[in-house]
């Protein structure tokens, strides 16, 4: 295995931090799933499931274990959005390249844990509410106007081949959609004042030991995984940016030679051509 | 300042092709240069970089005192560029376009027939640029950059494309700049036109200076 | 402020000569009101109910070919790179343009106001609301369009960009807007002017976003 963090030149984006994470966040996925499918308690029944999220069409009392995948993939999203809107604020203050190289794999772990939220809770809220989709409902469609706003954030970023100039550009157009958020969420709140979603489990003092438990790993499993998805993804941009910055010493070495070669045929093209007055 | 332009080991990408690959330059205040080369040495690059509107991804640039890496809109607004297009507007005629960059560069109260007159465009003055030829519009656009009374006159292939007439305007142009104590950078191929103007002639190619001579011949300041 | 006046009273000079709004971008507009009449196939007291949705929706399509115009106006002549040598500040250029923006935002929208009363019957029960609310949504509207489009310019790839950055981020005037009208048409029953209030608020955010990201995105335009 090799050790990333200690050969100056990375070959390979996996390491010894990597597989730690990796195989905690296998292990710990396994074992919510037991837990949110099989130890907890349902609304009303106890069924034997095995470990798909499909959920029983009996009424809430199933249903609710998508909760324990739902809810953490949604504070995932939020935390990978931020992370962007961070690291946009440091790319146009310090033109960090790190810190845009952060910004971009955040959003494509971002949008990644938005479409699995929207999916999610699309499944979860069928059989409950009777609608794949709900109108109005504020969480769902802020988080759906956040999940289109950064398609198009990556969708720009492919537009622009120019590291620098990508950097910027697109560290505008994540702040920009991020000041959004709070804006979109407090108008369409305006719009309907009223909402599907429940009120915050957390805060409900009556939750099961067990439920809140469950929750909490599940919160901590999703964000290992994060974490693992946002090293490998991380440094496959730091690869690239690595293979960019070599190739512009080559580069500037080739450019130079250009020099000599060129330098005798300057005069003489430019003394022919000044005669018919073009180039 | 002592010099009016100094460049060290200035490094421009275009899009990851470095144009300029180390350059160093420096010149006097009030000298003509004439900058030759062959095609894609870096010419068009190196006047765009001293106009302040190319970042420089290495070295350092200093124009007319200002640092072209943290101040580019004090040198932009020292500088007159000539580049190969026009920058006018199609809809617009000559007296519009040359009243709106008047206006923007804050020299509003010049007197813009005489600056016309100066390129003998003054009987165009009311036609849309659309509709007139390269060379006319090569002259509105000297008009354009001769209202601000740049310190630096950055003029890329100033003479292409022109007819007799058109090349005598650019040839008094260089001249006015001279007499106005201006420092003149020429971009050309034209040798035989610009060199008798010129005090220095610099030749780059694979975006550095390859060699920088002093021609005396030039230095003809009024 | 001459500046800013002068950079506005240029692009409408060029539209005035052009007329790509006029013959292009209104019509245009006009075809989107006619085709959801068609499409939806409705009687017209409901058109009436949609009617200041179904504004709004033309208004931000139309919107998005006007602010392609304001910039394909400086990529034809290659003028952005002289915009930004004539030493004028950014935000400046960023003003004049938005402002140019929105007064060609602001014809069309008279003309559609024209067209939902001509094709959907729609009245104006509070004249005041609904142009307060039209201009302080065009303000934010010809703001961010100003913004993105700069982000938009290039060649090929890029072109095609600007409504998926815009539209998404102009969801909430969208839904300001439309309750705003919805009010001023009298075809719901809510306080348009709290959502007017909001509109003011997001005019006054995208324009100071604009101002202050112009001088970041104007450069390598």
């Amino acid at each position: 295995m090799s050790t990333a963090l200690s050969r100056p030149h990375v070959a390979s984006t996996s390491s010894k931090l990597t597989l730690v994470l990796g195989v905690a966040s296998l292990l710990g996925l396994a074992v919510l799933l037991v837990f949110s499918f099989v130890l907890t308690d349902p609304d009303q029944r106890v069924f034997e499931r095995g470990a798909d999220l499909e959920p029983l069409l009996t009424g809430q009392g199933d249903a609710v274990r998508l909760l324990y995948v739902h809810f953490p993939v949604a504070m995932v999203t939020y935390i990978a959005f931020t992370l962007n809107a961070i690291g946009s604020i440091a790319v146009l203050w310090k033109k960090s390249t790190w810190w845009d190289n952060t910004a971009a794999a955040a959003a494509e772990v971002g949008v990644l844990f938005c479409g699995l939220t929207l999916a999610t809770g699309s499944i979860w809220g069928r059989p409950i509410w009777n609608t794949w989709w709900k109108w109005g409902d504020v969480r769902l469609m802020t988080t759906t106007i956040l999940f289109l706003i950064f398609i198009g954030y990556l969708a720009y970023r492919r537009t622009m081949s120019d590291s620098r100039v990508r950097a910027k550009r697109s560290a505008v157009v994540g702040l920009i959609g991020a000041i959004n958020i709070p804006i979109v969420y407090k108008s369409v709140d305006w719009w309907q004042n009223r909402t599907l979603h429940q009120q915050s489990t957390l805060r409900n003092r009556s939750v099961e030991d067990l439920t809140l438990f469950t929750m909490i790993f599940g919160m901590v499993v999703f964000m290992a995984i994060f974490a693992w998805l946002m090293v490998h993804r991380f440094r496959i941009g730091w690869l690239e940016h690595q293979t960019e910055t070599v190739g512009l010493e080559a580069a500037i070495i080739e450019r130079r030679a250009q020099t000599s070669a060129a330098i005798s045929d300057a005069v003489t093209d430019s003394r022919s051509s000044a005669e018919t007055g073009s180039d | 300042m002592d010099h009016a332009v100094d460049v060290h080991d200035a490094v421009v990408l275009l899009d990851r092709f470095p144009a300029l690959a180390g350059l160093s330059l420096k010149l006097r205040a009030g000298t003509v240069t004439l900058v030759q080369g062959p095609n894609g040495a870096g010419k068009t690059t190196l006047l765009r970089m001293l106009a302040g509107l190319a970042p420089l991804e290495r070295g350092r640039a200093t124009v007319l005192g200002y640092d072209v890496a943290t101040e580019p809109r004090l040198v932009r607004a020292s500088v007159g560029l000539l580049s190969p297009q026009t920058m006018l507007y199609d809809d617009l005629t000559i007296a519009e376009n040359l009243s709106f960059w008047a206006t923007l560069a804050g020299h509003d109260d010049v007197d813009l027939m005489a600056a016309l007159e100066r390129v003998s465009m003054a009987p165009f003055a009311d036609q849309q640029v659309v509709t007139l030829s390269t060379g006319q519009r090569r002259r509105a656009a000297i008009a354009v950059v001769a209202i601000r009374r740049p310190r630096l006159w950055l003029l890329d292939e100033p003479h292409a494309g022109l007819d007799q007439a058109g090349r005598d305007v650019v040839d008094g142009l260089i001249e006015d700049a001279i007499a106005a104590g201006a420092t003149v950078v020429v971009a050309s191929h034209e040798l035989d036109r610009v060199r008798p103007l010129a005090t220095h002639v610099a030749t780059v190619a694979g975006g550095i200076v390859h060699s920088f001579e002093t021609v005396n011949a030039g230095a003809s300041g009024a | 402020m001459r500046e800013i006046w002068a950079l506005a009273r240029k692009d409408l000079r060029i539209e005035a000569r052009s007329k790509v709004v006029a013959t292009q971008i209104v019509p245009f507009a006009m075809v989107i009101l006619v085709l959801f009449g068609l499409a939806l196939d409705a009687d017209s007291r409901t058109l009436r109910d949609l009617a200041p949705g179904l504004f709004w929706v033309a208004t931000l399509f139309a919107s998005v070919l006007a602010i392609q115009r304001s910039i394909a106006v400086e990529t034809i002549s290659s003028t952005f790179e002289a915009l930004r040598l004539s030493g004028a500040p950014a935000w400046k250029l960023f003003a004049g343009k938005a402002l140019a923006v929105a007064i060609q935002l602001l014809a069309i929208e008279t003309v559609l106001g024209l067209g939902i009363v001509v094709l959907y019957r729609s009245s104006f029960q509070d004249p005041v609301l609904i142009v307060t609310a039209a201009v302080a949504a065009t303000i934010a509207i010809a703001s961010a369009g100003s913004l993105y489009g700069v982000l938009a310019v290039g060649m090929g790839v890029r072109d095609t960009i600007l409504p998926m950055l815009l539209l998404p981020i102009m969801m909430p005037v969208l839904v300001a807007a439309t309750r705003a009208f919805g009010d001023g048409l009298g075809t719901a029953a809510l306080n348009g002017w709290t959502w007017a209030g909001l509109l003011g608020l997001l005019a006054v955010v995208y324009a100071t976003a604009g101002a202050l990201a112009y001088a970041v995105v104007i450069e390598d335009t």
